[in-house]
């Protein structure tokens, strides 16, 4: 096995015995980073000179032994709607080509004081609206399984540079599955935290209500490394809970004996892909295998989820993308008065999908529609979060698909906004309750492409996600395969 | 149809920055004047990314202001964004407050000519100030023909409190009498300096007329751009009449926002830069809602100073003064504590209040002197006032006095001792020098025993004139009287 | 509710988006699909439901009224299109 192939808390030991140093070993991930980014295209910016300083300081740290973490010296991609100080940060947009934040996100600021290095900014869908990262204005990336098959969306760069060995684990976000899809399509692990888990101080907002930060990981103990670094509450986010943040890498390791998991039946519904539905069905033995019990629950307003979320996430995307009018930063084409400014600045800068959003957004909150849309959303809302609290009244984790299909083919969906939207119909309600899930590998299809297995837990329950994660995976290899890298 | 046939129906909307040491949701200082954009982080700047953190302070004193203009403080309050494009507006969108404001249902009593009257306050909420804009190039450096436009972000999320009057005013002077009240409120709670020039309290006035002994209102235009209530008087009394001939024309008043021109005088249409702003609020969801500890809501209703309204009250009835010179002393929040200070020391406060609103007023005027510039304290006004009220001095005597203490600062009981100005008020003393004047005047003397009863006032001044204005003026009419008349 | 292309439109236009032609009827059709969808919403009784703005049960975060460092003038200037004299410099308003 290659370096660049283990896992995090593997070459974390190395460094730590000091087989090697920070800067080798972001060398050679540099080098593979390289040579196979023609074809997976994982990154918009490669920050080469950044991560070999940043190693260099790692690897001070680590031979004075002070300060050191299981994340210091190990090179990470972040997803490119984090800021990163004087590091271009676009959102893939034509709109923030160029812009260099003065400031860093609370999360990057955390992952920098754990000596982490950071090897480049990721490719996403437009401002994270998207399933396919299709809609970034930059590249398309491909799915490492199959070059011909999207790595799903928003977060598919940094779901396509773990699962191809880029980076040792990634920062990716989740407005509605942005995170946990693409994990499923590359066949890597993502997790969405609890809203409030994760400070959102310098994620370049799309929904603020829902978007959440998280890892992408090539297994769940790297998961839980990554999550001891990133959350806990920052003064710098008012919707950042005041919560205790356990050793996930400890809960992890915890007997899932007796653990219920609830199976909701809107979840599997008849004409569910079939490798899909069988790949899920089995993991579920397997965990009961392990000692877990599973019960039969409802979600009964999911189904309401889809509708719900697309009216939320573009109202309040309208106002939160209102800011790029040219005046401050970012793209500007000139007008002849301000508004011309204002209108051709934003139509130049921004692509379909995200003006599609916009505008969906704007008519929902405009006079006369705001109670039938808005308000009618934010209480099909509170049902959605009920039924979950309801549930879990029953059981402790819930377990789904993750998605109803593995990776589809570039364009195959995107004329039809609607059908693209669907890919997000299992991960969607978990957004909008603001609890957490995770989703790792169950399977592999005919076509050689991931399936992935979804957990849902309780509010501020990482832990429990974690540790039913930990003892699936640990009883498969699923974790182990890695893609091909071949076009088919 | 004449002028005089319409009533005027005004309500007003202030904005009142607060002095808050730093801005609503960022650390940024709130200092006025410095070089533009130096106060500016990635929060006020609107940077992508970047989150608001309430002050807390900022809500304090927002319910401090609720308490002092008798509104409910709201028991389950939050914010809202109220969406527009604007380029002194960095995120294109204003946190702000929509249904469910901190203070609502208040009343803010005013003085006029015709006696007390009581106008509604409908709310007071918290939002955030928008940066300022410079128009520049083309002809005038205004905005209606400038080039371009420069944006300066400073004052970008200043917290500011908008205080919405219900149309319960009547006239520019209602009016006027409303933003004095109301500004010497905000200045005794301390919670804004109020300097309209600076931009810390700003008025927007909404001005409509219906004819009298109707009930329907009429259509209302918003009036902008008046800084100072002096402006905000002319504006609205020009708008009252523009509307009157609009309406004696068989026109209709069109609703629309206009800016007063203070080098024309009149109100003038915004109209190319109106349209329907169609907000699009909906709740602020990077900040959560505010639900406070009603004992903290009374902690601060306990804590604050008394208002100007209830000092004047309390003057009236404690020290005798009258309504007005209550009015005058605590049109200032010191000036009124000044007085109180000094009251201690003196049997006579409405003495002591005279001195202080005539004689001392002037003097601080002519020589620009403030409070604490003087050179005397209270204690010292106070014997002043004792030393007339005794007969020691007489009151021109007592000028004089006056002088010398706000000039040196000196000892009154001192100065009349050293320049030996005790009044004469010895009778015997005072009758000679009578009986001198009346012998060394004999035509005057025939003349008021002729029936000229007012050549006393000569006489008088010939006895005061003789003592060097020393003699008791009262006593020596009195004597006068007695010699002549008997 | 049929969206019809006045109200691409006049969305649009608050949107400040700048449109053709053709992309207006395009996005009125494809806009007039999603809304179609989320109308499904409208079949759930919620008459009786709260609305839910925040997912966690959070109230009265304040801070400190204490003053931070600023950024700048020229980092605060660093990204911006068009600058003069300090500011930021924009095409008339009127």
């Amino acid at each position: 096995m290659e370096l660049y192939q283990k896992t995090i808390h593997d070459i974390a030991a190395h460094l730590k015995a000091k087989k090697l140093s920070s800067v080798e070993l972001t060398k050679a991930t540099l080098a593979h980073l390289k040579a196979v980014e023609p074809k997976v295209q994982s990154f918009i910016t490669v920050t080469e000179e950044t991560a070999l300083a940043q190693a260099a300081e790692a690897d001070k740290k680590i031979a004075s032994g002070t300060n050191v973490t299981p994340l210091t010296g190990i090179p990470l991609g972040i997803k490119d709607l984090l800021c990163t100080k004087g590091v271009q940060t676009t959102c893939a947009s034509k709109m923030l080509e160029g812009f260099k934040p003065p400031y860093n996100a609370t999360v990057v600021e955390r992952l920098n004081a754990a000596g982490a290095v950071m090897v480049g900014k990721t490719n996403m869908d437009e401002f994270a609206m998207g399933s396919s990262t299709e809609t970034s204005y930059y590249k398309k990336t491909k799915n490492p399984w199959n070059l011909s098959c999207v790595p799903g969306g928003s977060s598919g760069g940094s779901a396509s540079c773990v699962s191809a060995d880029q980076a040792f684990g990634s920062l990716g976000s989740d407005t509605g599955g942005s995170i946990r899809q693409p994990a499923s399509l590359c066949g890597i692990v993502g997790l969405k935290p609890t809203y409030g888990r994760v400070s959102r101080y310098g994620l370049i907002a799309f929904a603020s209500s829902l978007d959440q930060i998280g890892p992408m990981t090539k297994d769940v103990e790297d998961c839980a490394l990554m999550m001891n670094v990133i959350s806990g509450h920052d003064e710098k986010d008012s919707t950042s809970a005041d919560v205790a943040v356990p050793d996930y890498a400890v809960e992890m390791k915890k007997s899932i004996k007796g653990l219920k998991i609830g199976i909701p039946k809107e979840f599997f519904p008849k004409e569910l892909n079939p490798e899909v539905s069988e790949a899920v069905k089995k993991a579920i033995e397997q965990l009961k295998s392990l000692g877990a019990e599973v019960h039969e629950i409802s979600l009964p307003h999911s189904p309401y989820s889809l509708a719900a979320y697309y009216v939320l996430a573009p109202s309040e995307a309208s106002s939160n993308l209102a800011r790029y009018d040219g005046v401050r930063y970012g793209l500007r084409v000139s007008g002849e008065n301000i508004v011309e400014m204002y209108s051709k600045t934003r139509a130049a800068g921004f692509g379909p999908e995200v003006k599609r959003r916009i505008m969906l957004g704007t008519y929902a909150l405009s006079s006369g529609y705001y109670d039938a849309y808005y308000l009618k959303a934010l209480k099909v809302r509170r049902l959605i979060k009920q039924d979950y609290d309801k549930a879990f009244e029953k059981v402790d984790v819930i377990v789904t698909p993750t998605v109803p299909n593995p990776a589809f083919k570039f364009g195959e969906k995107t004329d039809n906004p609607l059908t693209m939207y669907l890919e997000d119909i299992f991960t969607i309600s978990i957004n909008i309750a603001g609890v957490p899930a995770l989703s790792l590998p169950c399977g592999i299809s005919k076509t050689d492409l991931p399936i992935g297995l979804q957990i849902i837990g309780k509010p501020f329950d990482e832990a429990a996600l974690l540790k039913t994660a930990y003892a699936y995976e640990q009883s498969t290899d699923w974790h182990k395969r890695k893609p091909s890298l071949k076009e088919s | 149809m004449a002028f005089e046939d319409y009533e005027p129906i005004i309500g007003l909307e202030v904005h009142c920055e607060l002095k808050t040491a730093t801005k609503l949701f960022c650390g940024c200082p709130t200092t006025f004047g410095n070089e533009a954009n130096t106060q500016v982080c990635p929060v006020c700047l609107g940077l992508p990314g970047t989150l608001p953190v309430m002050n807390g302070k900022a809500v304090e004193f927002a319910v401090k202001i609720g308490h002092a203009l008798n509104c409910t403080i709201a028991s389950y309050s939050k914010m809202d964004r109220k969406n527009y494009y604007y380029p002194d507006l960095p995120k294109a969108y204003q946190v702000s407050q929509y249904d469910k404001p901190l203070n609502y249902g208040g009343h803010l009593d005013i003085v006029t000519k015709e006696g007390t009257k009581r106008i509604g306050v409908t709310r007071a909420h918290l939002e955030e100030d928008a940066g300022k804009l410079v128009h520049a190039g083309g002809k005038s450096g205004r905005l209606d023909s400038s080039d371009y436009s420069l944006a300066d972000y400073n004052r970008g999320g200043i917290p500011l409190v908008e205080i919405v009057s219900e149309p319960d005013i009547r006239s520019s002077e209602e009016a006027h009498a409303y933003l004095t009240a109301l500004k010497s409120i905000l200045l005794y709670i301390a919670v804004s300096d109020c300097n309209m020039e600076e931009g810390s309290l700003r008025c927007d006035a909404n001005v409509s007329i219906r004819k009298k002994g109707t009930e329907k209102f009429g259509t209302r235009t918003e009036i902008k751009n008046m800084n100072s209530f002096k402006f905000v008087k002319q504006a609205i009394e020009y708008e009252i009449k523009r509307q009157a001939v609009v309406l004696d024309k068989g026109e209709r008043v069109v609703q629309e926002s206009r800016l007063w021109d203070v080098t024309e005088n009149k109100t003038k249409s915004m109209r190319s830069k109106e349209e329907a702003h169609d907000y699009r609020y909906f709740p602020e969801p990077d900040l959560v809602p505010i639900i406070l500890d009603p004992a903290y809501v009374q902690k601060l209703k306990v804590e604050l100073p008394e208002l100007p309204s209830a000092k004047r009250a309390r003057f009236v009835t404690e020290f005798g003064l009258t309504p007005y010179d209550a009015g005058v002393l605590t049109s200032e929040q010191e000036l009124g504590q000044w007085f109180e200070a000094g009251a201690k020391f003196t049997k006579n406060p409405k003495g002591f209040a005279n001195w202080m609103m005539g004689d001392m007023a002037a003097q601080m005027k002519e020589q620009e002197k403030e409070l604490t510039d003087l050179k005397f304290d209270q204690k010292k006004l106070a014997e002043l006032v004792e030393l007339v009220d005794a007969g020691t001095i007489n009151s021109k005597q007592a000028k004089e006095v006056f002088l010398e203490l706000f000039n040196e600062g000196a000892s009154p009981v001192e100065v009349v001792k050293s320049k030996g100005m005790a009044q004469v008020s010895d009778p015997k003393a005072i009758e000679d020098a009578v009986d001198k004047v009346l012998a060394e005047n004999p035509a005057v003397v025939a003349d008021y025993k002729g029936g000229k009863q007012g050549v006393i006032g000569f006489l008088v001044g010939k006895v005061m004139q003789a003592s060097q204005g020393k003699a008791n003026p009262k006593m020596v009419n009195e004597m006068i009287k007695k010699k002549l008349d008997s | 509710m049929a969206l019809s292309e006045k109200d691409v439109q006049y969305v649009a236009k608050l949107a400040r988006l700048e449109v053709t032609e053709q992309e207006v009827a395009k996005y009125t059709q494809q806009l007039g699909n999603i809304l179609g969808y989320i109308e499904e919403m409208g079949k759930l009784d919620t008459a009786n439901v709260e609305p839910l703005t925040h997912p966690l049960d959070m109230k009265n975060v304040f801070r400190e009224d204490a003053v931070k460092p600023s950024l700048t003038q020229a980092e605060v200037l660093s990204n911006g299109p068009e600058v003069q004299s300090g500011h930021f410099k924009v095409p008339k308003i009127m």
